[in-house]
C-alpha cells in the first residue's frame, strides 16, 4: 500500500539563525526509516514520467522500490548504472525542474523525494559499504581528459572501466572543479567530492593537477604524446561582469572569485588558510541563479548583516534551484527583485560604498521565453553596501580553443559539439558539459560526459 | 612536487630559487609567469618567470620576502620541494623585430625585466638597461645584467653606488641625448611604471609595462586581476601581463594592490608569532 500523504518527509535541516552563521551541511539527510516511508509514497507507475524527466535516465521507481523494500546498497547500484555521481546529484540536481517536476504525486500534493532518496541511497552506500574492485581489462589506448569537474569525471570513469588508460589534466591544485571551486561545503561538502574523485582513481585513473592545458600543453601535443583521443570538459570558467561604471572598485568581485576563494582556498578559515575574502557589513550578490543563492548564504555565513539577492526578473523567473532560494530566505537572505545595478559607488580611495539601482517592471516576452525587464524612469536609489557580488552568468574560458587550431566554437565562446555525442571539429576531440553549453548544471555535465565517453570508445575502436 | 635545486641570497630580502619544473620549462617564455603553492592552507601567488632553463627542466622565480607566503617561500632551502606550481601563465613578449631598446627595473622588477633583456640581446637589439634601488645594499643581477645587454645603467635613490638619481633621470637623458628606442619595457612598482610611461608618451615611445595584481587561478577564472587598459577591463592573467604603458590606468590599479592590505598584514603576524613558537596569536 502506498503512503498517500501529500507531503514529501521531511529531512532534517540545520536551524536557520545557527546554519547561517556555520559553513558545515544545511541538509541533514533522511534515516533509514525517513527513506522508507518516503520511498513508499511512489506509485510505481507503468509510464515512468520521472525517468524521462531525468537527463541521465535513471530507473527512479526501480530504485526508489529498492529503498522501500530497505535494499539500500541495491538502491545504489541501480542509480548507478547510468548516474556516475549519485551522492552530488541527489544534492545538487534541480530536481523540480527535471523527474520530481513530472511526478504524478505531484499533481495532488508533493512529488516524491526523489533527490532526497538518491541522497540517501548514496549516502548509506559510502558509509556502510566498501566500494567494490572492478576488474578491468586494460586496451593499452590512452585517452585525455581536460578537466576535472562532473564532465571530465564521469567521461574517465566510463572510459576507464571500458579498459582505457585515462588521464586527466586538471588546472587548480585539486580536482573536482566546480565541485570544488563552485559549489559550497554548506550544500556539497567536500570530503563527499573528494569520495567520488577517489573512486575514480581507485579504477585507475591518473589526475595530474596543475596542468593548464593550451599553456603548458596544446591539444595537439597531447596527441603527439600518444593520447588516442581527448575529452573537453574545462568548465564554463570566465566571469561575466556588466559592464557598468565602478565595477574595479575594491570590495567588487565576481561570483567566481569569491567563491573560489571561500571553498577552494578555504577564505572562511583565514587567517588559518592564508587567502582572504573581504566581505562588508552589507553585500549587494547580483543575479538569480545557484551561484548566485551560494554566493550571499556565502557572504551571510561570513559575518554580513545584509546580504542582498539584486535580480533584474521577479521571483518566478529565478534560474536558481527552489530548496536554494527557500534556504536563502530562511537564513534571511534580503530579495531585491525587479532590480537592476546602473552603478557602482566608491569612495575617494577607491572602495566601493553603494550601488546606484534602477526598478525594473516585466514586459513581453524575450527570446527566452521569459518576460523581458524594462526599467522604470526615475526609480533610481541607492543601495549601501560595500561589496558586491556578480553573478550573472559565465562563458567558456578561451585558453584551450584559442590554442587549437580546427577546433570550432560559437560566437560566444562554447565549443561546438555533436549533442548525442561529443564530436568537435576536430578529429578526436570531444568536448562536453558547461564548456559546450555554457554555464548549466552538473547533471546535464555529467550526462554528457557520459555520451563521449561511449563515443570515445567507439571512435577509437573503428580507427583500428 | 617541484624540487628547488639551486637557492641564491641577492640581497637581504630578494632570494632567488631554480625549481624543477621540465613541462613548464619546456614552454616558458620571457613575460610569462608561474603561480606556486608552498604548503596545504598556503595561498597562491603568481611570481613572474625570471629564467628558464630548457635543458635542466628548471625555472628560476626571484621575489622579495614581503608577505607570509614569500617570507615561508624564503625560509625553504636547496632539496625542499614547493607543494604547487603551475604555468607558464600569461602571454609572452612580444619581443620580435625590436631594433633598440630601454629595460628599466625598479629595485625587484630587475629581476623579471631580466629574462626580457636577455631575449631581446639574443635576438640582436642593442639594449640598454636602467636599474633602479633604494641603496646600493640592494642591488642585484647587476652581472647578469650587464651580459644581456649594451649598457647597464645602475642608479640609486640614496646615491649610494655614486649615481643618484630615479631611472627616469637617465631614461630622459638618454633619449635626449639622441638615442632612439624603438620600445621602453619598464618594469617595477606601479609607480615607476607610471612615471616611465607618463615621460615616454612624451616622446611617443612605445613603453611595455608588466602588471602584476591579485589573482587566484590564473586562468581568467576569478578576474580578480582586472586592469583597466584602454578604457577597457582586461584580464592581466589571460590578456597580460604585458600591457600598453600608456594605456594603463595606473591610479586604478595601485588602489586595487591595497585591496587586501590590512589582511595580508594580519596573515604576517600571525606567521610571525608562529615562527617565534608563540600560539594562538
Amino acid at each position: 500500500m502506498p503512503n498517500m500523504s501529500p507531503k514529501k518527509v521531511q529531512m532534517p535541516e540545520q536551524d536557520p539563525n545557527i546554519r547561517n552563521k556555520n559553513f558545515l551541511e544545511v541538509a541533514l539527510g533522511y534515516t533509514e526509516d525517513m527513506a522508507k516511508e518516503e520511498a513508499q509514497r511512489c506509485l510505481q507507475c507503468k509510464h515512468r514520467p520521472c525517468v524521462e524527466g531525468c537527463p541521465v535516465n535513471v530507473q527512479i521507481p526501480d530504485f526508489i522500490k529498492l529503498v522501500a523494500e530497505g535494499k539500500f546498497a541495491e538502491a545504489y547500484e541501480k542509480i548507478k548504472e547510468t548516474n556516475s555521481l549519485p551522492a552530488i546529484c541527489g544534492r545538487v540536481c534541480p530536481q523540480e525542474s527535471q523527474c520530481e517536476q513530472l511526478c504524478v504525486r505531484a499533481k495532488k500534493g508533493e512529488p516524491v523525494g526523489i533527490g532526497r532518496l538518491e541522497r540517501f541511497a548514496a549516502d548509506w552506500y559510502m558509509a556502510n559499504k566498501d566500494s567494490q574492485e572492478v576488474k578491468i581489462e586494460k586496451l593499452n589506448k590512452k585517452v585525455a581528459i581536460v578537466g576535472s569537474g562532473p564532465a571530465g569525471i564521469s567521461c574517465a570513469g566510463d572510459l576507464a572501466k571500458m579498459g582505457y588508460d585515462v588521464t586527466i589534466f586538471e588546472a587548480f591544485h585539486t580536482p573536482g572543479g566546480v565541485l570544488m571551486y563552485g559549489i559550497p561545503e554548506f550544500r556539497l561538502p567536500k570530503s563527499l567530492v573528494q569520495k567520488e574523485i577517489d573512486t575514480v582513481k581507485k579504477l585507475g585513473v591518473d589526475i595530474k593537477t596543475n596542468m593548464v592545458i593550451g599553456k603548458v600543453f596544446t591539444l595537439d601535443e597531447l596527441m603527439e604524446e600518444g593520447f588516442e583521443a581527448i575529452f573537453i570538459g574545462s568548465g564554463a570558467g570566465l566571469p561575466s561582469f556588466m559592464n557598468i561604471e565602478g565595477e574595479n572598485l575594491n570590495g567588487v568581485y565576481s561570483a567566481n572569485e569569491f567563491l573560489t576563494r571561500i571553498n577552494l582556498m578555504k577564505a572562511y578559515k583565514f587567517p588559518d588558510c592564508d587567502t582572504p575574502v573581504k566581505v562588508g557589513k552589507s553585500v549587494a550578490v547580483v543575479g538569480g541563479g545557484n551561484v548566485a543563492m551560494d554566493a550571499a548564504r556565502s557572504a551571510k555565513r561570513l559575518g554580513a548583516e545584509n546580504v542582498y539577492i539584486v535580480y533584474r526578473r521577479s521571483e518566478s523567473e529565478m534560474p536558481a534551484r527552489l530548496e536554494e532560494v527557500h534556504h536563502a530566505k530562511e537564513e534571511g537572505i534580503i530579495f531585491k527583485l525587479l532590480t537592476n545595478p546602473t552603478k557602482i559607488i566608491g569612495t575617494e580611495d577607491g572602495w566601493v560604498k553603494g550601488m546606484e539601482c534602477i526598478e525594473m517592471e516585466l514586459g513581453e516576452p524575450d527570446a527566452s521565453g521569459r518576460r523581458r525587464p524594462v526599467p522604470k524612469k526615475g526609480s533610481e536609489h541607492i543601495l549601501e553596501v560595500e561589496t558586491i557580488v556578480i553573478a550573472i552568468g559565465q562563458s567558456p574560458n578561451p585558453l584551450i580553443t584559442s590554442t587549437t587550431p580546427g577546433l570550432d566554437t560559437q560566437k560566444w565562446g562554447g565549443i561546438v559539439a555533436h549533442e548525442e555525442t561529443g564530436a568537435t571539429s576536430k578529429i578526436g576531440v570531444f568536448a562536453g558539459g558547461d564548456a559546450v553549453t555554457g554555464a548549466a548544471t552538473v547533471i546535464l555535465a555529467m550526462g554528457a560526459g557520459k555520451k563521449a565517453a561511449k563515443a570515445i570508445d567507439e571512435y577509437i575502436k573503428n580507427k583500428q | 612536487m617541484f624540487r628547488i635545486i639551486r637557492k641564491q641570497i641577492l640581497n637581504s630580502s630578494v632570494k632567488l630559487l631554480e625549481v624543477e619544473a621540465p613541462l613548464i620549462a619546456r614552454k616558458a617564455e620571457p613575460g610569462q609567469f608561474i603561480i606556486l603553492r608552498v604548503c596545504d592552507e598556503g595561498e597562491r601567488i603568481p611570481l613572474t618567470i625570471a629564467d628558464y632553463n630548457r635543458e635542466k627542466g628548471t625555472i628560476t622565480i626571484i621575489f622579495q620576502e614581503v608577505g607570509k607566503t614569500t617570507k615561508l617561500l624564503g625560509t625553504l632551502e636547496e632539496g625542499d620541494t614547493l607543494l604547487d606550481f603551475v604555468g607558464p601563465l600569461g602571454v609572452a613578449s612580444h619581443l620580435e623585430g625590436v631594433k633598440k631598446a630601454a629595460v628599466i627595473g625598479g629595485g625587484l622588477g630587475t629581476a623579471i625585466a631580466f629574462p626580457q633583456a636577455k631575449k631581446l640581446h639574443s635576438l640582436g637589439a642593442e639594449v640598454d638597461v636602467i636599474a633602479g634601488f633604494r641603496n646600493k645594499d640592494l642591488i642585484i643581477l647587476e652581472e647578469e645584467l650587464k651580459s644581456a645587454s649594451s649598457r647597464v645603467f645602475i642608479t640609486t635613490d640614496d646615491g649610494s653606488n655614486g649615481n643618484k638619481g630615479f631611472v627616469t633621470d637617465v631614461l630622459k637623458r638618454l633619449i635626449e641625448e639622441g638615442n632612439k628606442y624603438d620600445m621602453v619595457i619598464a618594469i617595477g612598482p606601479l609607480i615607476m611604471m607610471k612615471v616611465v610611461s607618463n615621460l615616454t608618451k612624451q616622446y611617443g615611445i612605445k613603453t611595455i609595462i608588466s602588471m602584476n595584481p591579485v589573482m587566484i587561478d590564473g586562468t581568467g577564472m576569478c578576474g580578480g586581476c582586472r586592469v583597466t587598459v584602454g578604457g577597457k577591463t582586461k584580464f592581466a592573467c589571460v590578456d597580460g601581463p604585458d600591457f600598453d604603458g600608456h594605456e594603463v590606468d595606473f591610479d586604478e590599479a595601485m588602489r586595487r594592490q591595497l585591496m587586501y592590505k590590512k589582511e595580508e598584514k594580519d596573515s604576517l603576524d600571525k606567521h610571525k608569532c608562529r615562527m617565534r613558537g608563540v600560539d594562538n596569536a
